[in-house]
């Protein structure tokens, strides 16, 4: 399956892969609307971290794991894997109790404290390739098929 | 190929999915005594909070029996196996054949001889959805409700009553509640928010006799002489594997029915997986149950797999529990509260003001345990680093950081979690 990889030495730290992802998952896919108007601003499935004021930096994401550790400690079924490998959390049935958040070895889930709700990349199923690869200025994340690790 | 599977809850299902990785053919019977389709057991003290509805139980997609061609019997209790004749007896007096048997029956409430309790009407247990169904039930005439056990299920039983607007009291035996996960710190941090929450939590006290007269209950009676006037009782006090049914089945059962590391029992074709199952610990590499959700489903797997004669190996149960008490989340994983803390190394921060406490335990630069309260984002990165017994050395004296992240490791690491190199399926 076609999963996002990271190329480190790449990454400028802007962030843009985070604003990327927040506008596709927000109610009118617009950054200015998602970022100032919306009541409950969406939270980036990708994470930068950075260090050194920025001197080092890479975005973070799920692996789609062949064997994903958050669907087995998923205590309500919300987590499921569809034919294609894609690893997907079903909001209305999950109960925010951050099993996939203690179990998933890459940090990838994060927790929507406003809603209760877990948070993970779903790999912009509206879209051919992913929002914060689309939205990377310099390449640094890629889309293409690979395996896990 | 005729796989038979006792039990229809999380072991179950892991163990389907891992026949089905296999063989796509053979015929799975799934055989179950309760009356539900698989259901998230730890959801069930958010139904009886009302936190959700029964349609959310579910914890299938709805076609997951058909798709993997499961022949499923619920209200059915198998109560003997015959190892020679390889066949299980049911409650009603059928027999069913099979090639290979996983046994994932999970544990029963234990109920220890308590004064007084016997011939009372309410006195609960708390483990199933026809046991939140039944205190829901009779919710509209309770007020006053004593939880002995202040483990992880009397807790939730504890939440989901309180979500009622009822009166709790929890009597604990040890010094501190949820002591199997958590060390004194925060046990403390999590009782002074349910006291604050109006929860009356007791520890080292236990129940002694249970007062009233005839079927009603007026009331219990502590160790220490205190007197807690209740209408209700429930009993959370733990779980005993379900294994009864195995006698003279030459199915050896310690704590647990006992596993090799492809879950295979002490007699050959026979399967156990999850809370009835004992198999090997992740650090010590004894045998020990392990009763949580995540292991029942890789156990199940681990079976599956080796049942269609798949290849994989269970890598050790590794303790984990995800909690959120009142508002408070707390991961734990791992060793938290070592009985020698001289042979680790403990790193911890505190601020029990906002409910914020960090314990990180390490042993010869090795993660091996790690305690988080409050802010428990990205802790699933330190379940990584103890199963792939990361040298923890160069980043140390980052661990308690609440930013801790992939940054802080080496740049190796990085590059084989999330490079794009050579990844090529
Ligand atoms: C209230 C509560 C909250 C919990 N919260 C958490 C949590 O947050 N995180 C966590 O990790 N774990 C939690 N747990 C523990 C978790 O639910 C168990 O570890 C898990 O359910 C074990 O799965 P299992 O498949 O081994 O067995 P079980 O889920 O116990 O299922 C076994 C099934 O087998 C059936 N069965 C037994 N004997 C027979 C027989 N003879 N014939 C036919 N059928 C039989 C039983 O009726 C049952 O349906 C909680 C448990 C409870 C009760
Ligand atoms: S959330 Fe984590 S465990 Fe789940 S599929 Fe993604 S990387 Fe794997
Ligand atoms: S937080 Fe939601 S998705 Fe995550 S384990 Fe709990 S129920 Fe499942």
């Amino acid at each position: 399956m076609k999963r996002i990889y990271t190329i480190e030495d790449a990454c400028i730290g802007c962030h843009l892969c985070e604003v990327g992802c927040i506008t596709e998952h927000s109610q009118s896919k617009d950054p200015i609307r998602a970022f100032l108007h919306e009541q409950v601003r969406s939270i980036s499935r990708c994470t930068v971290e950075e260090l050194d004021g920025g001197v080092i930096s890479l975005s973070t994401t799920c692996r789609h794991c062949d064997e994903p550790d958050c669907l087995r400690a998923c205590i309500s079924g919300a987590i499921q894997k569809n034919d294609a490998g894609v690893v997907r959390i079903d909001t209305e049935q999950c109960v925010g109790c951050w099993s996939c958040v203690m179990a998933c070895p890459y940090g990838a889930v994060q927790r929507n404290l406003a809603k209760k709700k877990a948070n993970k990349c779903d790999l912009c199923p509206d879209r051919k390739s992913p929002a914060c690869v689309d939205a990377c200025p310099n390449r640094a994340l890629v889309y293409k098929e690979g395996s896990q690790k | 190929m005729n796989y038979v599977i006792i039990g229809n809850s999380v072991a179950a299902v892991g163990a389907i999915r891992g026949i089905r990785g296999v063989d796509e053919q053979g015929n799975i019977t799934v055989i179950s005594r309760e009356r539900h389709i698989a259901y998230g057991r730890p959801l069930i003290s958010y139904l009886l909070g009302g936190l959700i509805t029964e349609k959310r139980m579910a914890y299938l997609p709805e076609d997951f029996y058909e798709k993997n061609r499961v022949n499923l019997l619920l209200d059915a209790e198998v109560v003997g196996v015959d190892s020679a004749r390889k066949q299980v007896k049911l409650a009603a007096g059928d027999t069913i054949g099979f090639d290979k048997l996983l046994i994932a029956t999970g544990g029963d409430p234990f109920v220890p001889p308590i004064e007084g309790l016997a011939g009372k009407d309410r006195i609960f247990t708390f483990t199933t959805w026809d046991d939140a169904e039944k205190l829901k039930g009779i919710a509209a005439d309770m007020e006053r409700v004593v939880v002995i056990g202040g483990g992880l299920i009397g807790l939730k039983a504890a939440e989901g009553i309180h979500l009622l607007g009822k009166q709790i009291s929890i009597v604990e035996l040890a010094d501190r509640i949820l002591s199997a996960a958590f060390d004194r710190p925060a046990g403390r941090v999590v009782a002074k928010k349910m006291k604050a929450n109006g929860i009356d939590v007791i520890t080292e006290d236990t129940v002694v006799r249970i007062e009233g007269d005839g079927a009603r209950i007026s009331g219990v009676t502590l160790k220490s002489g205190d007197y807690i006037p209740c209408d209700t009782v429930v009993v959370a006090i733990g779980v005993r594997p379900a294994a009864g049914f195995l006698k003279g089945s030459k199915v050896e059962v310690n704590r647990g029915i006992v596993v090799n590391d492809t879950m295979e029992t002490s007699v050959k074709g026979i399967y156990a997986a999850g809370d009835v199952a004992e198999a090997s610990d992740f650090f010590s590499g004894q045998k020990n149950p392990m009763p949580i959700w995540p292991d029942a489903y890789i156990q199940g797997d681990v079976a599956g797999t080796a049942m269609a004669g798949g290849k994989k190996s269970y890598s050790g149960g590794l303790a984990m529990n995800s909690i959120e008490l009142f508002k408070v989340p707390t991961i734990s994983m791992g060793i938290t509260n070592p009985v020698e803390p001289k042979e680790f190394d403990i790193l911890t921060y505190q601020d029990a003001e906002n409910y914020q406490y960090r314990k990180i335990v390490l042993q010869e630069n090795r993660l091996v345990g790690a305690v988080l309260v409050g802010q428990v984002d990205r802790a699933g990165i330190f379940s990584g680093l103890i199963r792939e017994k990361v040298d923890v050395t160069p980043f140390k004296e980052q661990l308690l950081d609440p930013d801790f992240g992939f940054i802080h490791l080496t740049k190796e690491i990085r590059s084989t979690l999330f490079a794009p190199y050579g990844k090529v399926a």
